[in-house]
């Protein structure tokens, strides 16, 4: 029992030095649900985010903030993002069913 | 922000007895890993709902307790659209009934004190709430007694700021109804910072519509306490000018100090202005909760410093405060404090198991607004947490310069989203 107890701090404390919890992609990504909705499900003129192919979305918010993609608001908020970051946000708007 | 010399001699009376601990930042040390963290949400608007949603998304092990007076949410996103006879109180006003089936515990009541060191909450009710962190999200409080004559003619029900929305967006709607054509609306604007920047232009815009249809030899004399249009100004000068062209007389540097409920007079510095309904809005600050908690804690007693990566009080230990509270460059707007409290929640989930924070939290605004019953335009940001420097606008941000019928009709959708994020 005792060992497990140690085993299982010791994981604590390896993940505790390599991750968040709640990780930098899912935090930010949780900032576009205020727009485009509860768990990235909409309702109405703006576009459900749950659920999208995670190469598409990264496809997309390029395409955003290069101008390829027409758009009203989105270069804004596409410009204010890495590549990297577009890629975590993709996959956790993937995983959403 | 800026304050002239009569302001500054009463806030710094009435902040004396508050003693600052200057740029002391007592960042709470990690609380040491508990199985069932305590953390007590006070206020239930945009940001407190928020945060005690994700706080146990996130933190499933954490005991949430959201503390609010009221029994409905009103909505101060698309009140101005009441005040147009586009919506009715009905369709911005929600129950909180879904909350408690993320396991937040709802406590219908008034925090009356907070004791930071004992780390508990008092509520009028007479009960008291203990914690492990607290998190502020009372909204603002308005500085009625900055404009001599407001209180009592607020108190005779004949002028109401309406910057909550609520009683008072019903009844300054049943003053514009019963106003006759040809009439004066009287509008002020206090000086930044408040609560929602392009609110007061976008609540001119939609009396204006009304006007336009029901009443059209009325007038929207609108007195700016800023030197200019502080929001989205292209967009609304775009519409006063083509769209209700001659109906609005827009005076900047025009700050009421006193309004006259019995004489329908508003008085600025320059002049008396008298019209058939006044709506004057007076200057903000944190609210009433912050200041029990010793959180009001600028150099004027009128904001709240805090770590804007956690939102923890600069200077009182476990106590967050976000929203419209907080001191910051981050506009004070409702899709701001969900998205406060969302930085707030994540970075308590990581105190509680003793990590550190994400250190570069990013938040982004979107903020609609209606120029007509068909139009709208945005203004959008992102933020990016920069260490010494704070929340950095990223270059793209900005306004739109016209309302579209495209823009309505993602401003609608965005309300129905935002409440469904903050109460579903």
């Amino acid at each position: 029992m005792h060992k497990k107890l140690a085993l299982l701090a010791a994981g604590a404390a390896l993940m505790s030095a390599n991750a968040f919890a709640v990780s930098h992609g899912e935090a930010i990504a949780s900032t576009c649900m205020s727009c485009h909705g509860a768990n990235g499900k909409s309702n109405g003129a703006i576009p459900s985010l749950a659920g999208l192919d995670k190469a598409y979305f990264v496809e997309a918010m390029k395409d955003f903030k290069s101008g390829k993609r027409p758009g009203t608001i989105m270069k804004r908020h596409a410009a204010g993002y890495t590549e990297a970051e577009y890629a975590e946000m993709g996959e956790f708007f993937s995983k959403i069913k | 922000m800026s304050f002239n010399r009569r302001d500054f001699l009463k806030a710094s009376g009435a902040g004396a007895a508050t003693v600052l601990a200057a740029g002391c930042a007592t960042q709470g040390a990690p609380s040491t890993a508990k199985a069932n963290p305590k953390v007590v949400v006070v206020g239930a608007g945009f940001g407190g709902a928020t945060c005690a949603k994700y706080l146990r998304k996130w933190g499933p092990n954490i005991e949430v307790t959201l503390v609010e007076p009221n029994d409905k949410f009103v909505s101060c996103p698309i009140s101005n659209w009441v005040l147009g006879g586009l919506k009715t109180m009905d369709d911005i006003t929600h129950g909180y009934d879904n909350l408690p089936k993320h396991g937040i515990k709802m406590v219908k009541d008034y925090v009356v004190g907070v004791n930071p060191s004992a780390r508990t909450v008092k509520l009028k009710s007479g009960g008291s709430l203990s914690y492990d962190r607290l998190v502020l999200a009372p909204g603002v409080e308005i500085m009625t007694d900055y404009v001599k004559g407001f209180k009592e003619a607020e108190a005779a029900g004949k002028v109401v700021h309406a910057w909550k929305a609520g009683a008072q967006t019903a009844l300054l709607r049943k003053q514009l109804e019963a106003m006759p054509d040809g009439g004066v609306f009287v509008m002020s604007v206090p000086a930044a910072p408040y609560r929602c920047p392009p609110g007061p232009y976008e609540r001119a815009c939609m009396v204006a519509n009304y006007f336009k249809k029901a009443k059209p030899k009325s007038k929207i004399i609108l007195l700016d306490g800023n030197p200019d249009v502080a929001s989205k100004k292209g967009l609304f000068m775009d519409a006063w000018n083509n769209l209700y062209k001659g109906m609005i007389d827009y005076r900047p540097n025009n700050l009421p100090f006193a309004v006259d409920g019995n004489t329908m007079t508003v008085s600025t510095e320059f002049d008396d202005v008298k019209g058939d309904v006044l709506n004057v809005v007076p200057r903000q600050k944190a609210g009433e909760v912050c200041e029990m908690a010793g959180a009001r804690n600028d150099s004027n007693g009128i904001w709240c410093a805090v770590n804007l990566a956690t939102f923890e009080s600069t200077t009182v230990p476990n106590v967050h405060i976000i929203g419209d509270s907080v001191l910051s460059n981050l506009p004070k707007s409702g899709h701001m404090a969900t998205n406060h409290a969302k930085m707030c929640a994540a970075a308590i989930v990581e105190m509680f198991a003793g990590r550190q924070p994400d250190p570069t939290p990013i938040v982004a605004n979107t903020c609609y607004s209606a120029t007509s019953d068909t139009t709208s335009g945005y203004v959008a940001n992102v933020f990016r947490f920069e260490k010494e420097k704070g929340y950095v606008s990223a270059p793209e941000g900005g306004a739109t310069s016209k309302g579209d019928e495209i823009n309505f009709a993602y401003n609608e959708s965005w309300a129905q989203n935002i409440w469904a994020e903050v109460l579903s």
